[in-house]
Order: C-alpha cells, then structure tokens, then sequence
C-alpha cells in the first residue's frame, strides 16, 4: 500500500508547498515560474550530489569527502582547462567523472577490503583531498579570465528553456529513478542496506555493493566538480566548504534512513529542493543574518522529527527478531 | 701559459671580491627581504624599490628572501645581511616574534630595520608600514560606490561571515564617513561567509529584493569575485557594479565583463617604494622614528606614526580597465 501513496515524500512536498506559500506572502516574486526555474538551477548541484550520498547512506555507509572530492575534481579540471583551453567540454565532463569515480573508489576500497568504518574513511580521504588542491594549485586562484569561454558558457546554456545545469540534474534524477527500481544493482543496494546478512543469503557481495556505491557517489562529486567551478566561475582550495553536510541533512530531510536501506530518490530529491528553497529564501525575505543559520538548522530538525515519526509505523520489528536471534 | 691565464683569472676574480664592497661602500645598502622569492606580489614590490633607488640615486637595493614562507629562512637570511653589514633592512615577516631576536641583533650593529606589509613586533623594528589603515579602506569602498553615482543611488553590502573582523571594522569606518556622500544610500548588510555559493545567492537575493539596486560593495575577494559572477548571470552588467576590495588576478574577468567597474587594493609598487623611501631616511637622514613623527616618502606624502611607531601608506589602490592588464599578472 505504502509502495503506491508515498507518504515521506508527500509530507515533504506539501512541506515544501507550505513553505513557498510563506516566503511569497512576503516576498511575493519569489514564486514567479522564472524564478523558481532559478531556485531549481541553484539546488542542482545539491540534488545530484544527494542522490550520490543517498545509494551510499541506503548501504549503511556515508561519504563525507563528496565535497572535498567535487572541489578537487573543479580545481583539477579548471587547471587542465587552462593548460588546454582548447579541450572539448565532453572530453572535461569525462575526465571528471572519471576522477571522481576513482577518489569514490579509493573511498569503496578503504570501506570493502579494509573494513574501516565508513565515517572515519571519509573523514580522512575529505581532509587528503582537500589537502591534494592546496599541492596542485599551490594555494593559488584558477579565476574567470583564465577559463576558456566554452568551460564557463556550458553550464549556462539554456536548452528548451532551462540551463544545462538543471538538465543534468534532471537527468540524474531520471537516471536514478530507473536504476534503483529497475536494476539488480539497485535492489542490491536496498537489501544490503535493509538487512546485510540476509543479502548474504540471497547471493550479494555486501562489500562489493557498498564498493560501487562509493564509486558512484564519487562520479556524481566529480561531475559537480565541473559544474560547480563553471558556474561560479572561480576554484580554489575552499569551494564547497562543509557542503558534505548539506549533502547529508538533504537526504536526512528527505527521509533516507542513516540506519540504511530506506529511502527513495524521490525523497532525497524533495530533501534538496527544500533545503534549496531556504536557501534561497533567507536572502530575499529580510531576515536578519544573524536568524538565518537557526532557522535552516530548526528546519531541518523538524523535518527530520516529521519523518522519524511518519517511519516508525514500518515492520521493522521482525527484522529485529530476526537479527536478535542469530 | 694556462696556468698563468689560470692565475691571472683567479687574481682578477679576487681583485673584483675585494674591490666590489669597497665600491658598494659609497651606496646606500637598503635589504628589501620578502616573505619568499617568486611571489608576484613581492617581485612588484622590489620594483617599486628599484624606483625609490633610482629616485634617491645613491641606492643599491639588495632584493632578497627564503625559497619558502618560513621565519627560519629569513632568520638566516637577517644573518647574512648583517655579515654583510648592509645599511638597513625592510622585511615583510613571515612571523611576528620569531624573526625578533635576529633583527634586534642588526640593530645594535647600526643597521636600520623597518617592517612593511606584514609586521614585526614592536622590538624588533624601528617602524612597520601598513598599506593602508582601517579609516583609509572604509572611506574607499564607499568612495568606489559613490564615485560611479554622481546622483546617488542604492548600495549594499556583501560582507564575509558576520564575526569577521576586519570586515566589521571597515563597514564601521564606512558608516562614520557616509555623511560625506550625499544621496547614496545603503539599503542591506548581507553575508556570504566567503563561500562563492553562498556569496552568489545573497548576491542574487539582493538584486531580487532591491530591483533599483546600483552598486554592490563586497570588501571580500571571495565576495566581490561572486557578485559579480551573479551579476553577469542576472543580465544586469551595467545597472549594478560590483565594487570593494579584491586582487587584480581574481578581478580581471569581471573587469573585462563589465560587472566591476573598479575596485581597490594596496598596490605592491607603491609599498616597496615607500618602504625603500623610509628605510633610506632612518638610516641616512637621521629620522628619529617615535610616536607622532611624520616621516616624508617621496611621491607617497608622508607617513605620520602612531604610539605603536606604525604608520599607514595611502589610501588603497584604485583598479579599473585602464590598468588592470598591468596587474592581472603581478598578485
């Protein structure tokens, strides 16, 4: 039943209804369709990288580097565009990808054949990343006259009515979509999640899961990576300082388990947009400065109590005497 | 007859060896160390202390500092130039106390020692040269808003995160001198916590909530290079300039875009000149540098000392696409 009315994600939307109702009865340009388009071209780079961290946390496992990673893959490449100004941007995007696939599986190698816990391996890899952009860049800037014209342009381009950016971040979602309902790797990375030794039984490699998890979160930092330093125009060693965090109370927010293997793409979607929307209505409704961070972080407290209680009606209960009997 | 070319070579070499301090010894001897060698920022400094010599005549700069940013490199480096006995010794410190000892030790030799850039503590120099002062930036940035209004109009400003500091003494100087700016009137204090993102939206938020919106002052690098990212987004190059403090290198985009009309910073030539300037009046002229002296520095003006014996050059330097070429490259 629950499988066809989603109800986490229909609390978030009307949430999210709610909340733009609010910020348009004092700021009532807000809601025009333009600048909503805005708001969502704004949250992409949020929204792609939760669901990144969502197929992680639905392993039980998180990733904290996504935002050390996506600002060494931006460094990397907005050098690598300097060096070669004339390097197609789908030779860029590959690259980074690439990169940021590979720190994700350095990431999944750590977790898999080490068995480290994941917070502490990601907490270290974050700080080498970041420390990895102070050694190629020597501190240094890569500023918006250096970038070729093409590099910053791509990201801007509008296509049937939205930037390139947003697309990318639509055709995450969509992709997304496809692979955790459609795919055996999908369903894999719920039932690791849901109960590991179960998946065990039923013929999945729980480290290899988590691995390639790892990795995917990875390539998606590695695409923001580009997307982010485009944009902004600008790299340097502190793009995207404590993002990881955000990228985590999105997919809190939108009602992915920290336990593993519940949640939905849909949720962790809604989770971001939210967070976006607060984003971006805190410097338009005249709200003193000083209110802002309480009132993003009471936010998120209380959606994360709406959703603790709309998840406690589940059948967990036998998976714990499952587990309690072993 | 190789031997004796060997010989003649050594003897000549030997000569030139004494010969060259015995030369030297007419020339004024100024050390301008920096915090290392090959930093744009340090190398413009030497050459506006190339000018000041050239000024002055008599003038040897002698440009010199460690391979990297240490204050162990440049105690050395102190060490040598007092073997040296060189007249007198400007140093942007790679630490404040450390390099104390080392430079006490010149001035008992004679040597005089001045700090500019960043400082030494008040033993270890006769006088330390700040680029500017906090009153001086605070009247700029409004002044870089103003001076593109002529009819006044709507600013606001983009500030790093809201315990900042420096930020907050300079929106306080500003705010005492806004008198001076009739008709410019600053509508929103933002925050953008010196991340681009969050810098980018509030800039956005700003041009949203205030469409009359004239100028955004962002006395930040990462603020001013963010705003005016946003303000080329939004389609708005030309109704709102971004302006306050940022480095030619990051800004030279937004010059070139049109989103920046201008904005300042200290200039590197104007303080290895007035450094080399004040360096050669202490030692040659007989300056007494104590609280209140005014100390002249050629084209600068001249350098009034507080209690600390700190004195700041000038107002900061004014960029803009007359001469942003020229400094894009330097810092």
């Amino acid at each position: 039943m629950t499988r066809f009315i989603p109800v986490r994600e229909t609390i978030l939307g009307g949430a999210i209804l709610v909340l733009l109702l609010l910020i348009s009865s004092r700021f009532a340009g807000f809601v025009a369709p333009s600048n909503l388009a805005n708001v969502f071209n704004d949250t992409a780079p949020l929204i792609i990288l939760a669901l990144g961290q969502m197929v992680v946390i639905l392993t039980r496992c998180i990733d904290l580097s996504v935002a050390a990673n996506l600002a060494l893959t931006g460094m990397a490449v907005a050098m690598i565009n300097v060096a070669m100004p004339g390097l197609p941007i789908p030779v860029i995007i590959a690259i980074a990808v690439l990169l940021g696939a590979i720190m994700g599986a350095i990431n999944g190698v750590l977790v898999w054949k080490l068995a480290i816990p994941p917070i502490v391996v990601t907490l270290g890899t974050m700080t080498i990343f970041r420390g990895i952009i102070f050694l190629i860049s020597d501190g240094k800037w890569v500023n918006s006259h250096e970038m070729s014209p093409a590099f910053t342009d791509f990201p801007r381009m509008v296509l049937l009515g939205l930037p390139v950016l947003s697309w990318a971040a639509i055709i995450t979602i969509i992709l997304f979509g496809i692979m955790m309902a459609r795919t055996q790797f999908g369903r894999s990375i719920f039932a690791v999640g849901g109960n590991p030794h179960a998946a065990v039984y039923t013929g999945i490699d729980v480290g290899r899961t988590q691995f390639w998890a790892f990795v995917v979160s990875g390539a998606l930092a590695g695409l923001t990576g580009y997307l982010w330093v485009s944009r902004f125009a600008v790299a340097y060693v502190d793009i995207a300082g404590g993002f990881e965090l955000e990228v985590v109370a999105a997919c809190v927010i939108g009602g992915i388990s920290i336990a593993g293997g519940v949640g939905s793409v849909g949720g962790a979607v809604l989770g971001a947009i939210f967070l976006g929307v607060v984003k971006n209505a805190l410097p338009v409704v005249n709200i003193s400065p000083f209110w802002q961070l309480a009132i993003s972080g009471s936010a998120i407290l209380i959606a994360v109590a709406f959703n603790a209680r709309a998840g406690r009606t589940k059948g967990r209960i036998i998976l714990k005497e499952a587990e309690a009997t072993q | 007859m190789s031997v004796l070319k060997k010989l003649a070579a050594s003897a000549a070499m030997a000569a030139a060896m004494i010969a060259t301090p015995a030369f030297a010894q007419d020339d004024v001897r100024i050390a301008i160390v920096v915090k290392a060698l090959g930093i744009g920022f340090f190398e413009a400094a030497a050459e506006g202390a190339e000018e000041a010599a050239a000024e002055l005549g008599n003038v040897e700069i002698i440009y010199t500092g460690p391979t990297d940013t240490t204050a162990e490199g440049q105690i050395e480096v102190i060490n040598a130039l007092i073997a040296q006995q060189v007249d007198a010794i400007a140093i942007s410190a790679n630490d404040t106390d450390a390099l104390v000892p080392a430079l006490q030790r010149a001035m008992q030799r004679g040597i005089t020692v001045i700090s500019w850039d960043s400082g030494v503590a008040p033993e270890g120099r006769q006088l330390h040269l700040n680029p500017s002062s906090n009153a001086l930036i605070g009247n700029m940035i409004i002044k870089l808003a103003a001076d593109h209004l002529p009819d006044g109009g709507e600013v606001a400003l983009l500030s790093a995160t809201t315990t900042s500091t420096n930020q907050n003494i300079w929106m306080e100087e500003m705010n005492k001198v806004m008198g001076d700016y009739p008709g410019i009137d600053v509508v929103a204090t933002v925050y953008g916590d010196d991340l681009a993102d969050k810098s980018y939206r509030e800039a956005t938020g700003l041009m949203q909530s205030y469409p009359d919106l004239d100028a955004i002052i962002a006395p930040t690098s990462v603020g001013i290079v963010a705003a005016a990212q946003a303000v080329v987004d939004a389609g708005k190059v030309g109704q709102v300039n971004v302006t306050g403090l940022g480095l030619p290198s990051e800004m030279a985009g937004a010059i070139e875009s049109g989103a920046s009309k201008s904005f300042a910073i200290w200039n590197p030539i104007d303080l290895g000149y007035s450094a080399t300037m004040l360096a050669y009046e202490l030692s040659q002229n007989g300056v007494e540098a104590a609280p209140g002296a005014e100390i002249p520095m050629g084209r600068m003006g001249n350098l009034t000392l507080d209690e600390n014996n700190e004195g700041a050059m000038a107002d900061p330097f004014v960029y803009d696409a007359s001469n942003i070429d020229q400094f894009k490259s330097i810092f």
